[in-house]
């Protein structure tokens, strides 16, 4: 808690309303600087989580640091926070410049610092120009700037973002998503995002947290968290996974699902489990690998059953059979141009290969 | 750029952290005054009114004696039954022809709904006892339709003073009501239900009980109850025409002024409390019901024209505003004629009122006085409440608790106000435990300020809605990022929240006003000789036999009603056209 560059630090909060559980025991810090996502789907109580650190909610258990400070009995104003929320909450009746010069005013400013640093604002977020608008005569993206600068005039510390861009079509979407990211940086705002956009989070976050039914499940760097994630919650919630079912443990490093042997290179706290345990086999769709050559490993016969184009890829069904009417589906995704060199075409046989360093066990039944 | 925004985080920040700490201990002073405000207006004085009900003329506690007397007198006890039998009635009958009048106005394509729904809404701005007194012109020993037009046609006797005359005096008095509940519930459809019913080969009659039954049901049910509700507590017209048929609301105003008889007329305040409290809990519950039917992604509902049904409803629809349009206008020109129905010469005689009680011009300019400082603070006080209520995360109890007693005066008569009232600030002090505590609000009695009280609780609870409705519709958010900005919440309150609420602030002031001129229940208990006012003026008048004047004060307040209405309405349609600028219509 000493540690100088932590800017923020919740300890062990709970939230209850009366019986319901929005957050149990969740603990992570924040850098000072750093972009954190908070991902989850729907009612997972991410929101809490951002309400809570803003001092919107006070939370039932546990305490909440800003700078070693304890500051979990404090309300949002005493924060120092700016927020954005998902409506943006744009005072329809004061055009873009009273908007964001509306925190400014009760400062003591003078008319012509404001008027000079809503300029600076406006300029910061590309609305110069746009100042004497209402909020209804500007487009989703410009409110959502007139927002973000709203929220960024009084010079938080920190800044708290709701679902900013979850009501914006996908286009302008992508473009604020680079653009909130790269003012965080030249800023260097501590910075926490709820989302339940998996690829807004991949592409923006320093480090996610993925919330589960009020639990943190994961808390890891955007690459962590895909190309290793904790629990096949966090796999199925973050991208595409495939899960293989009833598979069973020989000895360290090798499993087998009937007769079909799989070895596994990075194991993730399951080497630990005796030999027969079942467990979940799981990899990415895109890191199917299609070979013919016999000498690799985990080389596995595979009938193409169904084949969906994407455009730039296909995403094909394989069925492999484990034995006289068992059998299990893998999805692969396979660029258009393979598929057309290959020629593969619904219910031909194609050998896939899986690589050992892209399957993650998990134990069966565990966290799904 | 980023070093200017950089340098800035030494903004003078820390300083008013301590004054928003202060800030929370305002709105929590607020609240608790806005809840010891609907406990003095509200509570205390119908528990003064129950405790009145068991009590002796000493003040000795008695049980439940009073009621057994009320039960065991077949000449108080059938007025409940009377007033019962009337009410539903009445309900049938509006509900029925609002249903059919709503139904033209928003399923058809029928011409002129605008002015079909304006003329509809005519009775809302006269006070009741215009009702009475009109009926009495049109079918009374005298009336123009029981003579015939002065002869010109064979007469036609109703029996008007009784239950016929009450019954059509309240179908007017409830009709607008119904039509706007029913205009509403009609108006919030799903378009795609009649397209899948269509597609699915349902024919008309299918349709109406499978889509447009149910899906009205709440509000039908609502309606059905808030028609009820104004039937039976109405003093106004039944006052007028009445006759010898006593129900609960005129039997109050017997016992209290007749008789002096207070313990009674707190127990028959009781009595037509009961019914009126229940029917208001069953509407609360079906009016929730209905918010939560509304979809937000409902397609509304555009009607296409049929020239057989559209013809229908066109004729229903003019028919029903020749009949409230020649209703008023009969009062007008009645109030104009020398001497009913003998010498027709027309001129503003009985708008001298001289020679008759009542007060004349005195009494309609403290009408009007009073009706000001109703629609000023009232708006003042509902809008705030509102506000707290809606817009504080502090305090969750006090608040709900708030919201209750606000919504609460809806089942109070105006009669039971009034009454609870007079007990209430006219008691010098209570005696609790051996202690005398005297009390602060007796120097309200017999003011100007008891009746504007009265008037602002009568009709806290439609004002209150509107507010609350209005209120909703702002993002729940603007007090949370004003908060984290440390802005305070009164300088949001001030220059947001009023702002956008500016059309529903004027509408609860005008619904303050026009209500104040034309109420005659509440403010018959408490108004004192030095302050006259019109509306009990004219009941006066016709006790005393003045008719006509008791018409030309009825038809003053009328008018003086709609001009307030529509200048407001023009005030509104500049603010909206201002206000074009930031709404994005």
């Amino acid at each position: 808690m000493s540690n100088p560059d932590i800017y923020l630090t919740m300890d062990a909060v709970s939230k209850n309303f009366g019986r319901f559980t929005a957050l149990a025991e969740v603990t992570f810090q924040a850098r000072r600087g750093e972009f954190i996502c908070v991902l989850g789907p729907s009612g997972c109580g991410k929101t809490t989580l951002l309400r809570v650190v803003a001092g919107l909610e006070k939370q039932t258990r546990g305490k909440v640091f800003i700078e070693g400070r304890d500051v979990s009995s404090l309300p949002v104003s005493s924060r120092n926070v700016g927020i954005v929320f998902q409506s943006y909450a744009l005072f329809p009746n004061l055009t873009a410049r009273q908007n964001i010069a509306y925190g400014l005013k009760s400062r003591s400013l003078s008319r012509q610092a404001i008027v000079k640093r809503v300029d600076e604002l406006l300029d910061l977020v590309g609305l110069r120009g746009m100042g004497r608008k209402h909020p209804a005569k500007l487009s989703g993206g410009q409110q959502q700037r007139v927002a973000l600068a709203r929220a960024i005039a009084v010079s938080p510390d920190l800044l708290l973002l709701d679902e900013p861009l979850s009501a914006l079509d996908a286009k302008v979407r992508v473009m604020l998503r680079g653009e909130i990211r790269q003012l965080q940086q030249r800023l260097g705002i501590t910075t926490i995002m709820v989302t339940h956009d998996q690829e807004e989070a991949l592409t923006m976050a320093d480090r996610i947290l993925v919330i589960d039914q009020g639990r943190l499940v994961q808390n890891g760097t955007p690459r962590q968290i895909y190309d290793k994630p904790a629990t096949p919650f966090v796999a199925g919630f973050i991208g595409a996974m495939n899960f293989i079912e009833d598979a069973r443990k020989i000895e360290k490093g090798l499993y087998d699902i009937g007769e079909t042997h799989l070895s596994v290179s990075g194991e993730n706290g399951t080497g630990r489990l005796p030999a027969g345990s079942r467990v979940t086999l799981a990899i990415r769709p895109e890191d199917v690998m299609l070979k013919r050559d016999p000498s690799v490993s985990n080389l596995l016969q595979t009938r193409v059953e169904a084949m969906e184009y994407r455009g730039s890829m296909f995403r094909i069904d394989l069925k492999r059979q484990v034995s006289e009417g068992t059998s299990f589906t893998i999805t692969a995704d396979v660029p258009a141009e393979t598929v057309r060199r290959l020629g593969i075409t619904p219910r031909s046989t194609l050998p896939i290969h899986l690589p050992v360093d892209r399957l993650r066990v998990y134990e069966a039944g565990k966290g799904s | 750029m980023p070093t200017t925004i950089a340098d800035t985080t030494n903004l003078p920040s820390q300083t008013f952290w301590t004054t928003l700490d202060k800030e929370l201990w305002i709105k929590r002073l607020l609240i608790l005054l806005v809840c010891i405000w609907l406990l003095v207006v509200v509570v205390l004085p119908l528990f003064q009114l129950l405790s009145k009900s068991v009590a002796d003329a000493d003040g000795r506690f008695v049980g439940l004696a009073h009621y057994r007397t009320y039960f065991s007198t077949p000449s108080l006890s059938s007025s409940l039954f009377n007033s019962l039998l009337v009410s539903v009635l009445t309900t049938c009958i509006s509900v029925s022809l609002g249903f059919l009048f709503a139904y033209g106005l928003t399923r058809t394509t029928i011409a002129g709904k605008g002015f079909f729904k304006a003329i509809s809404m005519m009775p809302l701005f006269a006070p009741t006892l215009l009702n009475g007194i009109a009926l009495v012109y049109l079918f009374g020993r005298k009336g123009l339709i029981t003579l015939g037009f002065f002869g010109v046609l064979p007469g036609i006797e109703i029996n008007l003073y009784g239950p016929v005359g009450i019954i059509i005096a309240e179908v007017l008095f409830t009709f607008p009501q119904a039509v706007l509940m029913l205009c509403i519930a009609l108006g919030m459809t799903d378009a795609r239900l009649y397209e899948a019913a269509e597609s699915l080969g349902a024919g008309r009659v299918r349709t109406f009980f499978t889509v447009t039954l149910p899906s009205i049901r709440y509000g039908l049910i609502s309606t059905v109850f808030v028609c009820f509700i104004l039937a039976f507590t109405d003093f106004g017209a039944p006052k007028v025409v009445g006759g010898n048929y006593n129900i609960l609301a005129t039997d109050i105003y017997k016992q209290v002024i007749g008789q002096q008889n207070f313990a009674m007329g707190a127990v028959v305040s009781v009595v037509l409390l009961i019914p009126t409290v229940v029917a208001f809990i069953i509407d609360r519950i079906f009016q929730r019901k209905q918010v939560a039917m509304i979809a937000a992604r409902s397609v509304p509902l555009t009607p296409r024209p049929h020239v057989v049904r559209d013809g229908l409803y066109a004729g229903y629809c003019a028919l029903i505003g020749f009949l409230i349009v020649g209703f008023y206008l009969t009062a007008v020109y009645a109030s104009l004629v020398k001497v009913w129905p003998y010498t027709l010469d027309l001129g503003f005689w009985h708008y001298q009122f001289s020679g008759t009680g009542g007060g004349g011009y005195a009494a309609f300019f403290n009408s009007i006085r009073m009706s000001l400082y109703s629609a000023v603070f009232g708006t003042a006080i509902t809008f705030f409440a509102a506000y707290l209520i809606e817009k504080s995360r502090q305090m969750n109890s006090l608040r709900q608790m708030a919201y209750f007693l606000s919504i609460l005066p809806l089942a109070l008569p105006g009669l039971v106000i009034g009454l609870a009232y007079i007990f209430f600030f006219n008691a010098l002090g209570w005696h609790v435990g051996g202690m005398f505590i005297p009390n602060p609000m007796n120097v309200l009695y017999a003011s100007m300020g008891i009746l504007v009280i009265s008037n602002i609780v009568h009709f806290f609870s439609v004002s209150f809605l509107t507010a609350t409705t209005a209120l909703k519709q702002l993002d729940q958010e603007f007090e949370t990022v004003s908060e984290s900005m440390g802005v305070p919440f009164t300088k949001t309150f001030a220059r947001v929240t009023v702002p956008v609420c500016i059309p529903a602030i004027l509408e609860i002031g005008v619904y303050y006003f026009v209500n104040s001129m034309a109420t005659v229940s509440a403010v018959i208990f408490l108004y004192s000789a030095d302050i006259p006012l019109a509306s009990v003026a004219v009941a006066n008048m016709d006790d005393a036999g003045d008719v006509a004047p008791a018409c030309a004060m009825s038809v003053l307040i009328l008018l003086t009603n709609l001009a307030v209405r529509i200048g407001f309405g023009l005030l509104t349609r500049r603010l909206k056209a201002r206000a074009q600028a930031w709404t994005g219509q």
